[in-house]
């Protein structure tokens, strides 16, 4: 279970998160909608351990470990995963080193093994294959020309690879045409299980007619101000997000 | 390659006569006597009516100055001067500091207005649409300030505005707290030797939380033969203040070389902002390297406070040699320093100039863009550093300098010192150096351009990025400089 | 006053005025006189300081504080030594010439096809011809270590390489001891051969270590130039590098830096004959109190040749980086492209990185570039990768190990790569 409870957190003292709660039980599937500026990215952000956002109150556990003890290689270790908005390009790193090299990394830390060379590539392929990603793309250095539909099946590639227990996708639908939309949201959707629970934030609706989730969050300033099922999603489609503007000053 | 072989053509060519500014006015002239000496600085201060405290800092500046050397590190070349052979002071005769511009001397007004810088400020006023673009100006002649113009507005504001030689008058404290903090006494060669015969030039105090009502400006004309001319001006933007400065220069076509030595100290205090634009158009000199001006000036501003900034531009095409480095000390957290430049040499012209960013706060930034084209016989260097301090923790530098070369007989040079003393600062530096791609020309000549519209154009386009950052009424200026300068290198 | 002005002399520039003396006594008189001359060029500015402009960045004569002893004929163990450390290069070519304490190891030598080697020590003593090579390179004989070179040294191989099938030399240098030593090294490439030189420094023991490697590249030849520094950290080291190249050349030279206490390399490199091709990369990495310099000057004399110069520094604890690098075009090499860049990565808050990229051009008709960078890792990419589970330590090696890497892709001779591979590994998992 992934629990968060009256988180609030700030940037260079600007308090982004203002006493935000929410429980994200395994084979849930959460979505956070909500204006700009609301504080969803800052959230993932929070969550997976980015050095430059300060936790000033309330918590966050992992199956009841806390997150904030944690480096960010550690909480990925522990089966968080967050599927960035902007990918980074790494030159000089290809993609492939870069998967093994995380991959055994998670395994070391749980004291698993590393996978054998061949071991690992056919786990690579049968699972790029599924995303279209070609064995020249898992060649190239890590996002480094990549196109930004390439980039987010890539982030969906290392999703599947490194199997984690909670899944955190930050606007993944940014820049994506509707056919790389739904490449991706199929590579989501095959990983959906019992055991294991998702966050998708997005500003729009459209990702959610792909990814359906089962609960529906409203986010603005800093806080959740409204939870519903996926009929939250259309309505905010249909009416926009000026209801919530404001609504929790 | 017909165009380079045109464009040779056409530099042979180049006459005096593209120097608009090279005539002479004819003015009776009192001048110190020649050469240089602790009397003469006496005369000088004498004749400025200077303070005892200001005679004794000049008078430890000439001796320091005489055990220093004249330093050798720029890409320029020229005969040694002779300081004993010049004048280090000329006033027009029996000049008496005006009261009001009604009590200029016609004569004068008359050289400002073909240099097209109207003095009287109903002129002023009639020749620009809208009353936010007025200009305040101080008219420097030689060695004196001969106007100053809008003074009683600026006063309302509370900013002050004169000649410095007023100034040391009548604001002791403020020139003696500021003057030689930025750029000390012992500083190098030419501005040691400022700090001897400085004559005259601006002193700018704009007050706490005042942000300036116009834009000020000097004008600096050098009209005497064998006189040097060695301004200073003091720039003091108090807590939270802005100020926009503006400085012109001509001087007239004489064969012999003339020096110009001078210092210009900007200090900018918590949350202040200076922005200094020199469009520098001295006499360059003839198509053989005859006569010009030598322009060896120290600017320096230091960014005092915290979110201090100060931003140079500065547009050089004239002078027969530039030795300048505008340069910010970056000594508020969080200061900003910027220096845009466009720096154009043609005929036998010699630049030597760039700009130090020295980061000594926590989160300071600074930014250069830089711009030479060479072209005729000249040589064009920038000549930079950019360097953080052990303690200037996240650091920033952004530098670009690209050099344009037209013609093959020209050279265009760069050379920076990039010196990071801490792993936090983070310093990015490019530099190319192409000519025009002939089929950037082919592609304007084929929609209809000339060939010298074509590179007007091009030229433009490469400098837009500076000229943007110039004031309005400046920039409108330089470009038409910027084309004149390239006559006959052009076409 | 008119009298000279005789500058004060450091411990250090009395010691080698001394040592001068009583090495140049057994010399023929001929040679005498070109030493002297050489000297004579060191001596009349004595050891460079920051103040002189090329060694700003590096004041040797406050690094310099003695001078060593000139190194004492090789013993049969010193030779014993050399062996061992030289073997962990295995087979690196099929000739080889190995250099010990800057004296020319005949039993370890091997020959090749191809490959002239003629110990410089028996070309003075016979005056051979092949002398008229030294000093053709380009080198400025001002240049400090350079003009002590040219006073000094006594040993190393003259050699020409003739065959048109790729033919590999291993240069081994090798030093074992705290002494001074020499060496001058001439490699003439004969028009279209094609050759690889090796170069590789080991040792132990706190030397001080002058090389000169000379190559004079032939019509269309083509030569790729690898040199691994891995002296004592102890070391002071002083290297020059200068190739002219004659027409049609293709050359490169890409260079590991990791020994020594203090390093200065430089590299002069000229083009005399058009349509050739340069290029120059490097990886210099330290830690500790270590200092780091790499020079350049790379001049273009001709027409239309192009160089490329990617050199990348890695610094942690106090460590010092420098990087120097002129681009000269003149005013008749008109088509001349040549881009520079040098990157630096600084791990620890108090290492330090010093860059001069730069440019001279005369030409119009050229495209030249420099670019040059410092800071630390990125944050934002070290998040992305601990994000998926790398620990810091991994993660940042990684990415360390990425921005060699860009140098190290060109190497095309699969031994050398995995040696300059596996040896900055080395020195990554212990940072030293």
């Amino acid at each position: 279970m992934l629990e968060i409870k009256n988180l609030h957190a700030s940037v260079e003292d600007n308090e982004i998160l203002k006493g935000l709660d929410l429980v994200i039980k395994p084979g849930e599937v959460h979505a956070i909608m909500g204006p700009n500026g609301s504080g969803k990215s800052t959230l993932s952000y929070v969550l997976a351990g980015k050095e430059d956002y300060e936790v000033t109150e309330g918590s966050a556990t992992l199956d009841g470990e806390d997150l904030f003890e944690l480096e960010a290689d550690e909480r990925a270790a522990k089966g968080l995963f967050l599927a960035f908005q902007y990918p980074l390009e790494i030159p000089g790193v290809a993609t492939m080193t870069f998967l093994k090299a995380a991959l055994n990394a998670q395994r070391r830390a749980r004291g698993e093994g590393e996978l054998s060379t061949p071991e690992f590539m056919k786990q690579v392929r049968e699972k790029a294959d599924g995303l279209g990603i070609s064995t020249e793309m898992l060649k190239r250095a890590l996002n480094v020309g990549f196109s930004g539909g390439e980039k987010k099946r890539n982030e969906i590639l290392q999703m599947a690879l490194l199997e984690p227990k909670y899944c955190i996708l930050d606007e993944t639908d940014s820049g994506l045409d509707i056919d790389a939309l739904k490449i991706v949201a199929e590579g989501v959707n095959a990983l959906r299980a019992k055991d294991r629970g998702f966050l998708v934030i997005t500003h729009y609706q459209r990702l959610l007619d792909h990814i359906v989730p089962d609960i529906v969050h409203v986010m603005s300033k800093g806080r959740i101000v409204r939870t519903g099922g996926p009929e939250l999603a259309h309505e905010l489609e249909a009416k926009g997000y000026a209801d919530y503007v404001g609504a929790a000053a | 390659m017909p165009a380079v072989q045109e464009t040779v053509e056409r530099v042979r060519q180049i006459d005096v006569d593209q120097y608009k500014y090279g005539f002479v006015t004819d003015i009776e002239t009192e001048k110190a006597p020649q050469g240089l000496s602790e009397e003469i600085v006496r005369f000088i201060s004498a004749r400025k009516e200077e303070p005892e405290w200001m005679l004794e800092w000049r008078l430890d500046a000439y001796r320091r100055w005489l055990t220093m050397r004249e330093p050798t590190w720029a890409k320029v070349d020229y005969p040694k001067i002779n300081y004993d052979e010049l004048y280090y002071y000329a006033a027009p005769k029996n000049f008496v500091a005006p009261k009001s511009l009604d009590d200029v001397d016609p004569e004068l007004l008359r050289t400002y207005e073909k240099l097209g810088i109207p003095l009287r400020e109903q002129e002023m006023l009639a020749g620009v649409e809208g009353a936010g673009s007025r200009v305040a100006v101080d008219a420097v002649f030689d060695s004196v300030s001969v106007a100053t113009t809008f003074k009683k507005e600026l006063a309302a504001a509370g900013v002050i505005f004169m000649p410095i030689s007023e100034a040391i008058r009548e604001y002791p404290e403020l020139v003696r707290k500021y003057l030689g903090s930025v750029v000390p006494v012992t500083d190098n060669f030419f501005a040691t030797l400022n700090s001897a015969v400085f004559s005259d030039g601006s002193f700018v105090y704009v007050p706490k939380g005042v942000r300036c009502p116009m834009e000020l400006s000097t004008y600096f004309r050098i009209n005497e033969r064998n006189t040097g001319q060695f301004e200073r001006t003091l720039i003091i933007a108090d807590e939270g203040s802005y100020v926009s400065y503006l400085e012109g220069c001509t001087a007239p076509q004489r064969d012999e070389n003339q020096l110009h030595a001078a210092v210009v100290e900007l200090i900018a205090l918590d949350n202040a902002e200076i922005k200094y634009s020199t469009v520098q158009n001295w006499y360059p000199g003839d198509v053989e390297g005859k006569g010009g001006i030598y322009n060896f000036v120290t600017k320096r501003g230091d960014c005092r406070g915290r979110k201090a900034k100060i931003s140079w531009t500065q547009v050089e095409t004239g002078s027969a040699i530039t030795w300048k480095y505008p340069s910010c000390i970056l000594r508020g957290d969080e200061s900003q320093g910027e220096f845009y430049s466009i720096a154009i040499s043609n005929g036998r012209q010699q630049v030597d100039s760039g700009t130090k960013m020295i980061h000594l706060g926590k989160n300071t930034t600074s930014k250069i863009i830089s711009k030479g084209i060479a072209a005729g016989k000249s040589e064009n260097t920038y000549r930079g550093l950019v360097s953080a301090h052990r303690k200037a923790t996240n650091a920033r530098n952004f530098t670009n300098c690209d050099s344009l070369l037209i013609g093959d007989q020209c050279g265009a040079h760069t050379v920076p010192y990039i010196e990071a003393k801490t792993s936090t600062a983070i310093f990015e530096h490019e530099a190319t150096t192409s000519k025009i791609a002939e089929d950037q020309l082919f592609y304007c000549q084929q929609r209809g351009l000339s060939e010298e519209e074509a590179i007007a154009l091009i030229v433009n386009g490469f400098v837009k990025e500076v000229l943007q950052h110039l004031p309005m009424e400046f920039a409108v200026e330089a470009q038409k400089l910027i084309s004149i300068s390239l006559e006959g290198s052009v076409g | 006053m008119t009298a000279d002005i005789q500058p004060i002399r450091t411990a250090a520039e009395t010691a080698l005025a001394e040592a001068f003396a009583r090495f140049k006594q057994p010399l023929p008189a001929g040679e005498i006189a070109r030493r002297d001359a050489a000297f004579a060029e060191f001596h009349k500015a004595g050891l460079p300081h920051r103040r002189v402009e090329e060694w700003k960045y590096t004041d040797l004569r406050a690094a310099m504080r003695e001078a060593k002893p000139l190194a004492e004929p090789n013993s049969a163990a010193v030779v014993a030594m050399a062996k061992t450390a030289i073997a962990q290069f295995g087979s690196l070519g099929a000739a080889r010439a190995v250099i010990v304490n800057g004296q020319y190891v005949q039993d370890l030598a091997q020959a090749a096809d191809g490959v002239e080697i003629t110990p410089l020590a028996a070309a003075l003593t016979e005056s051979s011809d092949l002398l008229a090579s030294l000093g053709q390179s380009g080198a400025p004989a001002s240049n400090t270590a350079v003009a002590l070179n040219n006073a000094f040294a006594s040993d190393g191989v003259l050699v020409r390489m003739s065959s048109r099938t790729k033919t590999t030399l291993h240069l081994a240098l090798h030093q074992e001891g705290d002494h001074a030593s020499y060496t001058r090294i001439v490699v003439a490439v004969d028009a279209g051969a094609e050759v690889e030189l090796i170069e590789t420094h080991t040792g132990s023991g706190a030397h001080q270590t002058n090389t000169m490697v000379e190559i004079l590249v032939g019509e269309g030849a083509r030569v790729a130039h690898y040199k691994l520094q891995d002296e004592s950290r102890e070391t002071l080291h002083l290297a020059t590098l200068a190739a002219k190249l004659e027409g049609g050349v293709n050359f490169s030279s890409t260079a590991l830096t990791k020994g020594a206490n203090l390093a200065r390399q430089q590299i002069f490199l000229t083009f005399a004959g058009e349509h050739s091709e340069a290029v120059l990369g490097g990886v210099s990495l330290a830690g500790a109190r270590r200092h780091l310099d790499t020079t350049l000057f790379v001049d273009h004399a001709v027409p239309n040749c192009a160089s490329r110069e990617r050199y990348k520094t890695v610094l942690t604890d106090d460590a010092r980086g420098v990087f120097q690098g002129k681009i000269l075009v003149r005013r008749d090499a008109q088509k001349t492209d040549g881009q520079m860049k040098s990157d630096a990565l600084l791990l620890s808050e108090s290492a330090e990185m010093d860059l001069k990229p730069e440019l001279e051009i005369y030409a119009d008709d050229v495209v030249c570039a420099h670019g040059a960078t410092a800071g630390a890792i990125d944050d934002e990419l070290l998040f992305y990768l601990m994000a998926r589970g790398i620990p810091r330590a991994e993660a940042e090696t990684l990415m360390i190990t990425a921005f060699a890497g860009e140098v190290f892709e060109g190497i095309e001779n699969d031994a050398v790569r995995d040696i300059f591979v596996a040896s900055a590994q080395n020195w990554l998992s212990n940072r030293g």
